[in-house]
């Protein structure tokens, strides 16, 4: 039997960002002809490594070896010159221009003339080649994901790559079009090609990968896993660990009554595809309800339409009874529905203005520090003054501006500034994301004190452990719906209807 | 990590310039470094001047002694420095909430029409009592302004057009709707100029009372300069003090961020420029019932662009406006008198250019590293 | 009134607007706004005819008028690309500077009188044909004739070379660009150039051709200003420029022309016996700008037509967010 020849060997990769070690003396190897799964949750370090791989970061200690070839990129471009090609989950597109435009984007050749009906043509070929069927005369505005998806497959086989890295390739592709993936994967690797497949959807990687390398915080957990002999059950215990990473006191408690209904929501995304297709949800008053699900299911869509940032097509949004759908935001602030959003620096903060403009934004209609049409300045300082303090939010004084806060100072101050308001019930969205452990930890002892004095809590998170800890019910959505809920911590179960597979 | 594109690396130099993005802004920095930005533009000016053959320190002489060397002069710098500070506040309140409003000058022709328009078509008569015509003509001059504010707002909040080219359209517009007038319906004599106003539409001056205090004689300063200040001190209440202002800079830094705390964004766009508009409408109105006393086409040299590097310079704080005002009021006034005449406007763009550049002090450290 | 001579004219005075609306087209489709146009076209007409004036060589004026526009244009573009300004603020300085250093360097210009200017001729053979030939082919001066060969040439250039496709990927969506190694930086300086060149351009196509002299500010009278809003007329594109900025020459003529006959259209003349009505007339190209917009502002979203994306957007790279 001939030695499968291995096309990359990284060694010892080690990646520091401030506060956190996202890749800890890391082993990777890929061999030729094979499609190999780098599976781990959430900030275990996949896509850091990759990004090493593809030259977009720079490892701090660590060798690379390609082609029996040790290598050093410091940028994209050297990466695919050495034949390897990233796809990653924001497609690098022009959307104005054509697929063949975006082909050829950046290359020395042609010289001057674009003669793009020959280029058209040779597109053409390569896609037919791969299975990667794509109008080369088509704008990118007009393709669907998936289709911009094959787009950047072939970028990368245009440029003569023989080893693909994507990235959460299915995080926003449906059924049929992940088959169709899959089917194209599958069919370059008879073709030569190398495939590593950064996911964290057991099943997905049970489907197309021949081996697996699990991460988890960092650091591989299991190397050289082959597909054939290990189970969904098996990699989700390696990827999630087999402790629970965060001990957190919760009370028991029995909640009251309903406060935040959701009645048959159906509402469309940005690209006017639907996202909710009635989606029926209930938050009791002292309870937390959490939201599992894949990235792109419909989360964000819920998380807008419910507090009256996106317009929902049908159906119902009622607060204690009352109806705030397609009402203006200020309603649904009025009424104590708080939000924290999935993007604090774009979304729930204005970076430039000061902590106290930032801490008054749900405060400043009412009294004391509104007063009329008046602001009143030194009481909103006070209030500031108050919640930087309660809150330990450290920070020189709070005229600093916000944009100067850490991760965790300003998932802090949203928080206080939700909590001040004293809401009824709450929508958190991702509130822990890209948060270290101790900041991760006063975002829970937060939501969970809000939980004890009665509050509705609809937590949003792909932290399957983060849900499991903190909810007192899982539900999970999938394609805009709620497929189940999960009330014994069944993590088995929360992946399969996670994935749709029940 | 810097985010600046190019530190050159330069090896052939035994250290290398890098930029750090600055954490912390010490409150005495900005201050100082838009002061050494002017006296890097005044040098720059005088280089210029030298060049050229001239004699740039009694070019600069003569600006200052033409516009403060005497009580005279100066408060003739203060007659163009009121229209400056009404249309610096009108442009500051605009990008306050990043509305690019270039059209103050437009909004200034329409704001000296409607108060034109109070005594030429006429709404009252040559013995109404000024009590009564100043105020009207104030009322007119701002809402007509305000119109042409309302234009590109509406434009703005309903079709997403941008205000930068519907404002700048809309000046040329309204300088053709004012030459309408002045040739055709209010022309007097078919010169391209109205009537002069009678006098219970002037604004009073300083002069006016020179039988009580001596010392105000052939002093032309006038009431729209009261006008400026108590204008200031308002906007500078909404943007500070006020419900609305909040609302306006949280529009201006992060508009996702102010539709998340449940802020309507159209309607404080049509709202803004129209306020915006209404500022530079009540300068024209300040301009032709102060100075000019009648409709023409020479009333503004630039008043509405130069507005613009007004505010920008002040940093959009209201009183800071009246500072820079009176050194550009003097740069206009001097205009006039200094050969070549385009002096003050280059040194003005100089002043902006340089200013701008600095900013980039106050978001950047310069750290010079030796190499290892 | 004859519509052959407004015609004429129009093509004339518009080839001064084709230039520049050409430039700025090249630096926004760049993603950078340089609203300094007309201080760029003043530098270059002044030192255009300054130069003229005392080589006697009108094609020198044109070379250093074009340089020196060039030059003052790469000001903003340090301004905004190096130093991440805004935009609109260092263009509109930008005018201020080249108002006024056009102003003092030019002093004493406006008593030399034309000396060298550009020539003037007819295409033979093109000329003869009817209708077309007097308008476009008739005593017009050679710039008009290079501007009939420039815009399908920048034309040609944006959409249909590499040059030209990555220059509409880094005013569209630089990171993707920068993905794929295309240097983003280099390429704005350039376009910045290229702008302020045909800006400059432009201002020596006034001074030695179509209006030969020099006048101070009123040498481009607002003109600059015109072809900014002309850019988003012609939404980008050099043949729509073209027809844009010959229509907007020929409606200047046209407000000239149309107070002279006693009869329009057989019906007595109201240009004639109110010429203050004209003023209308002379709004229509901006009021028609702004409708344009707002059309456009509905068909951008249709067809994604329309201003470059990042269009006054600095380009910073791989800032990791926070």
């Amino acid at each position: 039997m001939i030695e499968p020849s291995s096309v990359i060997q990284m060694r010892g990769i080690v990646k520091r960002f401030p506060g956190v070690l996202a890749s800890d003396h890391v082993d990777f190897e890929l061999r030729r002809g094979e499609i190999h799964a780098l599976l781990g949750e959430n900030g275990a370090g996949k896509s850091t490594l990759m990004n090493i791989l593809a030259g977009l970061y720079r490892a701090d200690e660590g060798t690379i070896v390609v082609h029996d070839k040790p290598v050093n990129f410091s940028s994209p471009r050297q990466a695919i010159q050495a034949g390897i090609g990233m796809i990653h989950q924001h497609f690098m597109l022009v959307p104005s221009q054509s697929v063949t435009e975006n082909i050829l984007l950046g290359l020395d050749h042609p010289r001057f003339r674009l003669r793009l009906a020959e280029n058209e043509r040779r597109v053409a070929e390569l896609g037919e080649q791969f299975g990667l069927k794509v109008d080369p005369k088509a704008k990118i505005w007009q393709l669907s994901v998936g289709e911009q998806q094959r787009v950047e497959i072939l970028k990368m086989l245009y440029r003569g790559a023989d080893i693909l890295i994507l990235d959460e390739p299915t995080a926003v592709l449906g059924p049929a079009e992940t088959e169709q993936l899959f089917k194209t994967l599958r069919g370059m690797t008879t073709q030569g090609k190398s495939i590593i497949f950064i996911s964290h959807k057991l099943n997905e990687v049970m489907a197309i990968a021949d081996r697996v390398t699990v991460m988890r915080r960092g650091k591989v957990t299991a190397a050289d896993v082959s597909t054939k002999s290990t189970s969904t059950a098996e990699l989700a215990r390696l990827m999630v660990g087999r402790e629970v990473l965060f001990r957190v006191q919760k009370q028991p408690q029995t909640p009251g009554p309903v406060v935040l209904a959701i009645e048959d929501l159906t509402a469309t995304n940005d690209r006017g595809l639907p996202a909710l297709q009635k989606l029926n949800l209930q938050v009791h008053a002292g309870e937390i309800v959490g939201l599992a699900g894949v990235a792109g299911n419909g989360q964000r869509e819920l998380a807008e339409v419910a507090t009256g940032l996106r317009r929902a097509a049908s159906g119902r949004i009622l607060l204690n009874g009352e109806n705030l759908t397609n009402q203006p935001v200020r309603r649904a602030i009025a009424r104590g529905l708080a939000h924290v959003p999935e993007d604090r620096n774009r979304v729930g903060s204005s970076p430039n203005l000061s902590l106290t403009d930032n801490m008054i934004m749900k405060q400043y209609l009412q009294s004391p520090i509104g007063r009329g049409w008046q602001l009143d300045a030194g009481e909103a300082a006070a209030f500031a003054q108050r919640l930087k303090q309660s809150y330990e939010i450290s920070a020189p004084s709070v005229e600093t501006q916000a944009r100067l806060l850490s991760g965790g100072n300003l998932q802090r101050l949203i928080l206080a500034r939700e909590i001040t308001a004293q809401p009824k019930a709450m929508i958190a969205m991702q509130p822990t994301q890209g948060l270290d452990v101790g900041a991760v930890e006063v975002v829970h002892r937060l939501l969970l004190e809000q939980r004890q004095q009665g509050v509705a809590i609809l937590l949003i998170s792909e932290e399957l452990d983060e849900l499991l800890s903190l909810s007192d019910r899982v539900a999970v959505i999938y394609e805009g719906a709620i497929v189940g809920e999960v009330t014994d911590g069944d993590i088995e179960k929360i992946g399969q209807l996670m994935t749709g597979s029940v | 990590m810097s985010a600046q594109p190019s530190a050159p690396a330069q090896r052939a130099l035994p250290f290398r310039v890098r930029f750090v993005p600055r954490e912390i802004v010490p409150g005495w920095l900005p201050a100082l470094v838009s002061l050494g930005a002017i006296v890097l533009a005044l040098l720059i000016g005088a280089v210029i001047l030298a060049l050229v053959g001239g004699d740039p320190i009694a070019a600069y002489a003569q600006i200052a002694r033409s516009s403060f060397g005497s009580v005279a002069v100066f408060s003739d710098t203060l007659v163009k420095a009121t229209p400056l500070i009404l249309v610096g506040l009108a442009c500051a309140i605009a990008f306050r909430m990043r509305l690019w409003n270039i059209g103050a000058e437009g909004q200034f022709f329409l704001g000296a029409w409607g108060a034109s328009a109070v005594v030429l078509i006429p709404l009252v008569s040559n013995t109404t009592s000024p009590w009564i015509v100043i105020p009207l003509m104030m009322v007119a001059g701002m809402a007509a302004g305000a119109l042409w504010g309302f234009i590109p707002g509406i434009l703005k909040a309903r079709f997403n057009v941008n205000e930068i080219i519907s404002t700048l359209m809309l000046n040329y517009i309204a300088i053709a709707w004012n030459n309408y007038f002045i040739f055709g319906m209010w022309s007097e004599g078919g010169f391209q100029m109205s009537k002069t106003f009678p006098k219970n539409a002037w604004l009073p001056r300083l002069a006016d009372y020179a039988r009580s205090v001596r010392a105000f004689s052939g002093l032309t300063t006038h009431l729209g300069l009261v006008f400026a200040l108590v204008a200031a001190v308002v906007v500078w209440f909404i943007l500070n003090r006020s419900r609305w202002g909040y609302e306006i800079r949280l529009i201006g830094d992060n508009p996702r961020a102010a539709q998340y705390a449940g802020i309507p964004i159209a309607r404080h766009t049509v709202l803004v420029l129209m306020l915006s508009g209404a500022l530079a409408g009540l300068a024209g109105m300040s301009e032709i019932s102060g100075v000019v006393h009648r409709l023409q086409g020479q009333i503004s040299p630039g008043y509405g662009f130069t507005g613009i590097i007004v505010a920008w310079l002040a940093k959009l704080n209201p009183f800071a406006i009246i500072l820079v005002s009176i050194l550009f009021g003097a740069l206009i006034l001097a205009g006039r008198e200094i050969q070549p005449s385009g002096i003050p406007k280059m040194i003005q763009g100089i002043i902006l250019v340089c200013l701008i550049a600095s900013d980039f002090l106050l978001r950047y450290r310069v750290r010079i590293q030796r190499v290892r | 009134m004859d519509p052959i001579i407004i015609l004429q004219a129009g093509v004339a005075t518009g080839t001064v607007l084709l230039f520049a609306t050409i430039g700025e087209i090249f630096a926004e489709r760049a993603g950078v706004l340089n609203l300094g146009v007309e201080g760029m076209m003043l530098m270059g007409a002044m030192s255009a005819f300054s130069v003229a004036n005392s080589t006697g060589n009108a094609w020198l004026g044109v070379l250093v008028g074009m340089l020196v526009a060039g030059l003052l244009s790469q000001l903003h573009a340090f301004i905004v690309i190096q130093l991440q300004a805004d935009q609109v603020v260092s263009g509109l300085a930008l005018t201020f500077v080249g108002t006024g250093l056009s102003l003092v360097l030019g002093e004493g210009l406006s008593k030399a009188g034309a000396g060298a200017l550009l020539p003037r001729f007819s295409l033979p053979g093109l000329a003869a044909i009817p209708f077309l030939g007097p308008i476009f082919f008739t005593n017009q001066s050679v710039m008009v004739y290079l501007g009939y060969l420039l815009a399908p040439a920048a034309w040609y250039y944006i959409y249909h070379t590499r040059p030209g496709m990555n220059l509409r990927a880094i005013g569209e969506y630089p990171a993707a660009a920068d993905s794929m190694g295309v240097n983003i930086y280099r390429l704005r300086y350039f376009y910045v150039f290229v702008g302020g060149m045909l800006a400059g351009l432009a201002g020596a196509t006034i001074s030695l051709a179509v209006s030969p002299g020099w006048f101070s500010e009123l040498t481009t009278g607002g003109q600059g200003w015109i072809a900014v809003g002309l850019v988003i007329f012609a939404q980008w594109n050099p043949l729509r420029a073209m027809f844009g900025a010959y229509a907007f020459g020929a409606l200047r003529r046209l407000i000239l022309d149309i107070q002279g006959p006693a009869l329009l259209f057989g019906a007595s003349n109201i240009f004639k016996t109110h010429q203050s009505l004209t003023y209308f007339l002379e709004m229509l190209p901006y009021a028609f700008t702004v409708i344009i917009l707002v059309i456009g502002s509905r068909e951008a979203v249709r067809n994604r037509l329309g201003a470059p994306a990042a269009l006054g957007v600095p380009y910073v790279r791989g800032e990791r967010g926070r």
